[in-house]
């Protein structure tokens, strides 16, 4: 097999032409990323003058997150425990469809209210909270990326919901109760605070995202304010509460400033909270994903790469050559796929390599500020360009020795690797058609993409168009895997059934 | 492994057409073998089927006792001229030589050697595949046959587009390469090529050997060799 693989890559790279046409799906790759990166610019003011843009606020594992929500608050001192109840959760929404004419009642599915434990009202600052939503039920959430299911439905006076947070060191647990007393650990987590923190009661409503899809293809998003108030009593703790707006510059909309505002009434015993914002992960600003627009035309090139070969071996009857020098078929066209699968790997590496940096340091020198994005996934990005190329370049290999034909095998190609993501992407269709393209066919591993992850817990519009792909990363990958895998199987038992 | 190609029965039908209907002889080390008849006798599939490039429907063929598909380095054990246009067009005909000598674990000294041995020394290996006459294109398929320095040798039509210089030459080879004990099958569909070279002759005819014999003892036949050959093929004078 080494003589195999030593003799593909001679023929491989003997022949001008081909080895070019490697180089080129490269320089593909490499150009849309860099032209997009030079040509973008962007700008921050305060009132008239222009300023630098502020650092996205980062959460406690660098990641950037949103950090905005009413607090009432005090001081707790190592071990110690919260408990309260929730007798309402009621909110506004503004001005929502269809007639967009009406400030109404009524909480968005991820209005959050509940109790804390926060590493002081820094935003971005640690913190374990057990918290009620508008439509998923109690929650146990912390450091913003993390979220565990309670138990389901909301709240009235009638049927109160319990909740208690327990700190033990460093162990967070969050427990929910109907009545007080039989109580529910809905989830626990570790986290390194410091001996006194904050603790207490808080509320928080995100933005009312409707999504539209225009005539011309893209979809248009639309967020609105909204706010939530949430009564409790029977808090178990007593003592000097204060009130923060954490992350926020108060009174904003004609709303807070005319009706309710955000903030802390306190009437003997019960507490009203109410607050607008979100206590959770973000995405903001260009990642290293932005940077690599040209792989779907890269890949067209590199499927002309792959078959190019192989189609020119059946025209010139050169096949016959191959298959006198390794009379075994299934291993002399594995020895072909090995060897272009590798070239193609590393013509996309090297184009992703040499593209996101220098793509992600001029948009850093055109004024975006990048959220910071870990190593281990700018890796995976870069790497999984060359993971894709390759297995898009053995399923043309593949294809190619199936039809014989170079045209005919390209065209194929092209159609299941790169068409697809051109239809989710760039066409209008239906969000859940394209969900559906990008999980079916070889397209999918284009998921190894994807730098910034979907949040079940955060409201967002979450289709292929926005760089969030409908399989997880390594998942997608594995399709594209299997097509290539299926094509070469058929390919290698179709070459030992024909006469050569 | 003993220097012999042994086809045994072979049947082949690609549809309605019988293309080999139990084609069988043996090629012995030592010398020649013309395998001669008229366009569609099943020549080259016949070589096609002993080099596992096509399957027979009926019957064996084994080189050195052994089916071609099981050798290991098969250019070691068989050398095999079919097709010389098979080139790619962008690439030198020393690089077409290096990866069938990387397919054999050879190197490129071997390759250095059988261009000489052809007459492709110099500077002619080290062009475009694309710009060769098909002269130029048999010497190369030549050299190809050669790299493996095999026992065994099937040279299907290498007279093609030689010049009177080049077929000379050629026969000297072929001689010598007998000479050194290889057994050497040689395809023709003009047998004037190949009687002052060839020992043994195998003709061909719709599939099946029509004859197996000395070239000696047909050319003592009345009216000489071509006279016999094409008695045996069923053809007058005229053909």
């Amino acid at each position: 097999m080494p003589e195999l693989l030593r003799a593909e890559w001679t023929k491989f790279r003997t022949v001008r032409g081909w080895v070019l046409t490697v180089v080129a799906a490269a320089l593909v790759t490499m150009v849309p990323g860099l032209l997009f990166a030079a040509g973008s610019h962007s700008s921050c003011s305060e009132g008239p003058i222009e300023v630098p843009c502020p650092a996205p606020l980062l959460g406690p594992d660098g990641e950037t997150v949103e950090d905005r929500f009413s607090f009432a608050h005090r001081e707790l001192t190592g071990d110690g425990a919260l408990t309260v109840r929730l007798t309402s959760m009621t909110g506004v929404i503004t001005y929502p469809p269809p007639d967009h004419d009406k400030i109404v009642a009524g909480l968005v599915p991820w209005a959050k209210a509940g109790i804390m434990v926060k590493d002081g009202t820094r935003p971005g600052s640690s913190y374990a909270a057990v918290l009620l939503t508008g439509g998923h039920g109690v929650r146990m959430q912390y450091d913003f990326a993390h979220d565990t299911a309670g138990r389901p439905g909301g709240v009235s006076p009638r049927s109160p919901r319990w909740l208690r947070l327990t700190r033990s060191g460093d162990r967070l647990t969050g427990y929910e109760s109907p009545d007080g007393r039989h109580w529910t650990e809905v989830g626990t987590a570790r986290l390194s605070l410091p001996d006194t923190v904050r603790i207490g009661m808080f509320a928080a409503s995100p933005g009312d995202l409707t999504v539209k899809q225009s005539e011309t293809g893209g979809s248009i998003g639309q967020v609105r304010f909204t706010q939530t108030t949430a009564v409790f009593d029977q808090v178990s703790l007593q003592g000097a509460w204060a009130a923060t707006e954490v992350g926020d510059s108060p009174g904003q909309t004609d709303w807070e400033r005319y009706h309710r505002a955000n903030g802390l009434v306190r009437s003997g015993g019960t507490f009203t909270v109410t607050g607008t914002g979100d206590i959770a992960p973000s995405e903001d600003g260009p990642t290293v994903q932005d940077t690599l627009p040209g792989v779907p035309f890269g890949l067209v090139v590199v499927v002309v790469a792959a078959v190019l070969p192989i189609a020119a071996e059946y025209r010139r009857g050169l096949i016959r050559t191959t298959l006198l020098a390794c009379p075994r078929r299934g291993r002399a066209l594995a020895a072909k796929a090995a060897v272009i699968g590798v070239v193609a790997f590393a013509a996309g590496l090297a184009a992703a390599a040499v593209t996101a940096p220098i793509g992600m340091s001029l948009l850093r020198a055109n004024g975006f500020v990048l959220p910071p994005t870990p190593l281990l996934t700018e890796v995976r990005v870069i790497a999984g360009v060359g993971m894709v190329f390759a297995l898009a370049a053995v399923l043309a290999l593949a294809l190619g020795a199936l039809f014989r034909r170079a045209t005919g095998a390209v065209v194929t190609a092209v159609a299941l690797v790169v068409l697809p993501y051109m239809l989710a992407v760039f066409s209008p269709v239906p969000d859940d058609v394209s969900r559906w393209l990008l999980r079916l066919t070889p397209a999918a591993g284009l998921a190894i993409q994807q730098s910034v992850p979907a949040y079940p817990q955060v409201l967002s519009h979450y289709v292929p168009g926005t760089g969030y792909y409908p399989l997880p990363p390594w998942a997608g990958l594995a399709v594209t895997a299997g097509y290539a895998a299926l094509a070469l199987a058929l390919a290698i038992r179709s070459v030992r059934r024909r006469d050569a | 492994m003993r220097a012999t190609i042994e086809v045994i029965g072979l049947r082949k039908r690609f549809g309605p057409t019988l293309a080999l209907d139990g084609m069988s002889f043996t090629v012995e080390p030592g010398r020649v073998t013309a395998f001669v008849g008229p366009n569609g006798a099943g020549k080259s599939t016949t070589m096609r089927v002993v080099l596992g490039l096509d399957a027979a429907d009926e019957g064996r063929a084994l080189v050195g006792g052994r089916p071609y598909r099981t050798l290991r380095h098969p250019l070691r054990h068989v050398g095999a001229l079919l097709d010389a246009a098979a080139l790619q067009p962008g690439r030198t005909g020393r690089d077409h030589l290096l990866w069938l000598a990387h397919s054999q674990g050879l190197g490129a000294a071997r390759v250095t050697e059988v261009l000489d041995l052809t007459g492709l020394g110099g500077g002619v290996a080290r062009r475009r595949a694309g710009g060769y006459s098909l002269g130029m294109r048999q010497r190369l398929g030549l050299a190809a046959a050669l790299l493996g320095d095999p026992p065994v040798l099937m040279l299907d039509e290498p007279f093609n587009g030689l010049d009177p210089e080049g077929i000379g030459w050629l026969r000297g080879l072929l001689a010598g390469l007998a000479a050194e004990g290889r057994a050497v099958l040689v395809s023709s569909h003009l047998l004037s090529e190949l009687q002052h070279v060839a020992g043994h002759l195998v003709v061909a005819d719709r599939g099946r050997v029509v004859a197996d014999t000395g070239v000696a003892a047909l050319a003592a036949a009345t009216g000489g060799l071509e006279a016999a050959y094409l008695r045996l093929i069923g053809r007058r004078g005229d053909a």
